[in-house]
């Protein structure tokens, strides 16, 4: 029972920086309109990269799109901690009583939204620019879609802990983050890919599996290491 | 600055110095004798010839890379327990010679792989994770290299070390699920004898080599770190600092 109401108490404290952290970008919405915008701009250029064939195009959407993601999403990481640095915010976060896991898990859940926002914009975008196929593979892409990126997001809230304080954050974030990705983005990659097709050979449901094992390892690691990472 | 009675024992031991040097010799040595031996007494492949020989050098190299990655990932979670600074120092000095050895063992794979593949480099489960085992390290020693505070710089290169490694498994099931093409893992069965000794002699040789290798950087490491301590304590008596 004690047990429980811990775990319900870090939950909340979860939420409040999940909360606190979605008003401060909703009130600017500075980042959000340029990582959009970033984007789009990045979907257009893989355009322009990989030629005006249709249907080149359309082989090639799924790992454009995630690339997308990464390239776009990274941005959101390293900002999520460097607005707690100034004015030393971290470190009066530190001092509040309770586990460092709920501080980092409200970071998580605060990057999660972030990153699931871009996409509400990125994949119809996509969709419109790559003339993909949305409303067939609807309930299995969005699947892949919250999957993936909780893993990517698990990931890059673990290194930007570390990247964003310090020097050359960034460049280090990604190149920190972008390897250990590697599962998680052939795996959505590849259950994307087969879900744009009509999925003729039923695999992506192996995938998506994959994806949730992957998505819980990273978590358990993430979540214990956490506590190492942010100590001071 | 004057040189007071308390420098570290790693910057005034004499010792530690001259028995690396003489392990470096040894290395040497062996190196030369291993080469020496399993080029002149093994004869050439049946479907290869002699591009086989590259086997000698290819694969104590990839080991030598897993053993070293291997180390860090053993120091880091000791790291991590014992909060022990020599654990750092040891894991950063084993991932540096790692890298090495990963980029010498990826180079000479691929330089055997295009006469016999035909191709310099394939997507293949374990060439692709021998990759991002580079990458993943690359970045392990890039934090540490912009991280100043030492402290702060062994927790995070240990975390780092840590999942990077266990990555490397899960990097190599999920390239394996994506394709593969790589020839089935050699095994002492699967090799002539005549085979297996020079690649034995070769990976002592190499061993030999990581083991001097490791030495040097750790002890550079640690004299790097007394000098550190020293400025600081400097600045922190108000002196001038002249290193």
């Amino acid at each position: 029972m004690e047990r429980v109401r811990g775990w319900r108490r870090e939950l909340a404290r979860a939420g409040a920086i999940v909360w606190k952290d979605l008003t401060a970008e909703r009130r600017t919405r500075a980042n959000f309109n340029a990582v959009v915008s970033l984007a789009v701009l990045t979907l257009l250029l893989f355009g322009f990269a990989l030629g005006p064939d249709t249907e080149a195009l359309r082989a090639a959407a799924a790992g454009v799109l995630w690339l997308t993601v990464l390239f776009s999403g990274v941005l959101a990481f390293n900002r999520s901690y460097q607005l707690e640095l100034e004015n030393g915010a971290l470190d009066t976060l530190l001092l509040y009583p309770g586990e460092r896991r709920s501080i980092f898990l409200g970071k998580l859940g605060a990057n999660f939204a972030f990153v699931l926002l871009v996409e509400l914009v990125v994949v119809p975008v996509a969709a419109v620019i790559y003339n993909l196929p949305l409303l067939r593979p609807f309930p299995g892409l969005a699947g892949v879609m919250l999957l993936g990126t909780l893993g990517f997001v698990t990931l890059g809230t673990f290194y930007a802990a570390m990247a964003s304080r310090s020097r050359a954050r960034e460049v280090l974030l990604p190149l920190l983050l972008f390897p250990m990705m590697i599962p998680v983005l052939v795996g959505s990659v590849e259950a994307t890919s087969a879900l744009l097709a009509g999925d003729p050979m039923g695999d992506s449901g192996a995938w998506l599996r994959l994806l949730v094992v992957f998505d819980l390892v990273f978590l358990v690691a993430s979540v214990l290491a956490f506590e190492h990472v942010i100590e001071e | 600055m004057t040189i007071s009675a308390s420098r570290p024992a790693a910057a005034q031991a004499p010792g530690p110095a001259r028995r690396i040097q003489v392990l470096g010799w040894i290395a040497f040595l062996a190196v030369l004798v291993a080469e020496a031996v399993s080029l002149w007494t093994s004869p050439p492949d049946r479907d290869m010839g002699h591009l086989q020989k590259l086997m000698y050098v290819h694969v104590p190299a990839a080991w030598m890379a897993l053993l070293a990655y291997g180390l860090v990932f053993v120091l880091s979670l000791l790291y991590l327990w014992k909060r022990d600074e020599r654990h750092d120092l040891l894991a950063a000095a084993a991932a540096e010679v790692g890298v090495v050895m990963n980029a010498l063992a990826l180079a000479l794979g691929s330089i055997w792989g295009r006469p016999t593949w035909g191709v310099w480099w394939t997507w293949d489960a374990r060439l692709t994770s021998t990759a991002v085992l580079l990458v993943i390290f690359l970045g392990y020693l890039a934090l540490r290299a912009f991280t100043e505070d030492p402290d702060r710089r062994a927790r995070w290169s240990a975390a780092v070390g840590i999942l990077g490694f266990l990555n490397s498994y899960i990097v190599y099931m999920s390239v394996r699920w994506w394709r593969t093409l790589h020839q089935v893992q050699s095994s002492p069965e699967t090799l002539d004898p005549i085979y297996t000794r020079g690649l034995r002699m070769n990976a002592i040789a190499f061993l030999l080599v990581l083991v001097y290798f490791v030495a040097r950087r750790y002890r550079a490491a640690r004299l790097e770190r007394a000098a550190e301590a020293r400025i600081e304590e400097a600045a922190l008596a108000g002196e001038g600092v002249h290193v």
